[in-house]
């Protein structure tokens, strides 16, 4: 250092706005056209597998598709709190994306995941607070959506059916 | 001394003479792997919560560098510690197991070099003998914190980064043996109005630029002095944003290695951690481990390590608000 003549940089002056598009254009972009693909297989795949284990309560149980619904439901459920507990969920939903988040196997996640993660603030404030931290606001706001569609439901005069 | 406008000149030439850095198995896997101290082979550490898990690499991380230093607990004057959770309450909880007197700090993932800068200071200035400085992450802590459930499935985009289970810690001295804390700047808050916080390379990238400006001009050293200088964790999308800023500020960083602790401690091709590495944990280890160890071997001379924070809340993004973000340079030299 010392008698070295000093250079003197010219401090970076940019606003947030050009920073915004200067920042842009060398982001990575979001590929939402494979997304979209990978969620479409994914999902598909999910609910093709439901439709199975329908079928096979309706073949093997004998029940009508009406009481088959609900058990099938519930052993989807179980199998994504498995794979949630197995620490494989995860990774699926990071290659599938909505495809693992829409059907009820992503509700499931979020309440099991969720159950995991607080288990060490204890059941009362850390399990039974948290569980639904995540799904809590799809029940709020899937409730919302009902009432509204009952009320459009009721204006258009469909008669409840 | 006060050097320029924000830098600090260590002319009494304090020391680093131990350091210790603990990983999680992600960075174990890494390129960087032979260099740490301790790689766990699982996340958990067979501890019973997470954060006990990062509590726990804070504290070993701590032992290896005061061992390394020969030195024992009794010997350090102060403990400057910091880490990305609520209150802190790795660092905190490490020091009452330390039961060195300490002082806690802030600086999200700049925390590394400001707890390296505040104690070079401290010896430097002569308040202190030997002061260990350390910081902590851990990947789950912060998914839990700052993102979602661990377990929970979100797709990340390719601008998010995975944050470094790891912890660093170093000693500083008046004397001994080992590589030279020479300069720090301290960094003042930049925001460019980046609001998305699975894009904090972007977010962060004005910071890093702006220390490092202010630190050639308080220095009046030029790139061409460094043999490699290293941002915290800018990663893949922030550290060439970095590049292209300094560049357009003319500053001439072609004339030295310009990479990122980020970028360094993970195959970023291979391992699934979106853009790069990130946390608290990134820069300290990469510095402490593998940075510090090259200086040894005489590969590298002189180096300057401009950690960058995201200064953000789950709560201040949730409200909508911009990323403050802040970067602090520390420049290190071996000791020949």
């Amino acid at each position: 250092m010392s008698s070295k003549e000093r250079q003197q940089f010219k401090p970076m002056s940019m606003s947030a706005k050009e920073y915004k598009s200067f920042a842009q254009v060398r982001e990575p972009s979001r590929s939402i056209g494979t997304n979209c693909v990978k969620a479409f297989l994914v999902g598909g795949a999910i609910c093709t597998f439901g439709q199975l284990i329908q079928n096979l309560y309706m073949t093997y149980l004998k029940m009508t598709e009406t009481q088959a619904s609900n058990p099938t439901v519930a052993t989807l459920i179980l199998i994504a709190v498995i794979l949630t507990s197995l620490g494989v969920y995860d990774k699926l939903a990071q290659w599938a994306g909505a495809g693992s988040a829409v059907p009820v196997t992503g509700f499931a996640n979020s309440m099991c995941s969720a159950a995991l993660e607080y288990r060490s603030e204890g059941l009362v404030l850390g399990v039974g607070g948290n569980m639904f931290k995540l799904a809590g606001s799809v029940i709020v706001f899937g409730t919302v959506a009902a009432f509204f569609v009952g009320i459009v439901h009721l204006i258009l005069g469909t008669g409840g059916q | 001394m006060l050097k320029g406008k924000h830098t600090w000149w260590f002319e009494n030439r304090p020391v680093i003479t131990g350091v210790g850095t603990v990983v999680g198995p992600d960075e174990g896997e890494g390129p960087l792997a032979a260099d740490f101290d301790l790689v766990h082979p699982e996340l958990d550490m067979q501890q019973k919560s997470w954060e006990k898990a990062e509590r726990l690499i804070m504290e070993q991380a701590s032992d290896f560098a005061i061992q390394s230093s020969g030195l024992q607990k009794d010997d350090l004057q102060f403990y400057v510690g910091g880490d990305l959770m609520n209150q802190i309450i790795s660092s905190s909880f490490a020091a009452r197991d330390l039961g060195v007197p300490y002082l806690g700090v802030f600086g999200a993932c700049s925390t590394s070099m400001e707890t390296l800068a505040l104690a070079a200071q401290l010896v430097n200035s002569g308040s202190a003998h030997h002061v260990l400085a350390g910081t902590c992450s851990h990947n789950c802590t912060v998914e839990k914190q700052f993102r979602f459930p661990t377990e929970y499935g979100s797709q990340k985009p390719p601008t998010a980064q995975y944050t470094v289970t790891g912890a660093g810690a170093a000693i500083v001295s008046e004397q001994g043996d080992g590589p030279v804390i020479t300069s720090a700047t301290i960094g003042k808050i930049i925001d460019l109005g980046v609001t998305d916080p699975f894009n904090m390379g972007a977010a962060m990238a004005p910071a890093a630029v702006d220390t490092l400006t202010q630190h050639f001009n308080d220095t009046g050293r030029t790139p061409a002095d460094y043999d490699l200088i290293v941002t915290g964790d800018l990663a893949g999308v922030g550290h060439p944003i970095a590049k292209d800023l300094l560049a357009r500020s003319g500053i001439p960083m072609e004339k030295t290695v310009f990479n990122d602790c980020g970028l360094m401690i993970f195959d970023v091709a291979k391992q699934k951690v979106q853009a790069g590495g990130s946390g608290c944990g990134c820069s300290a280890v990469v510095t402490y481990g593998h940075l510090l160890k090259r200086l040894a071997a005489g590969e590298l001379r002189r180096v300057l390590v401009v950690a960058t924070g995201a200064l953000l809340s789950p709560l201040s993004y949730q409200q909508g608000e911009t990323i403050p973000c802040i970067a602090h340079a520390v420049s290190i030299e071996g000791k020949g």
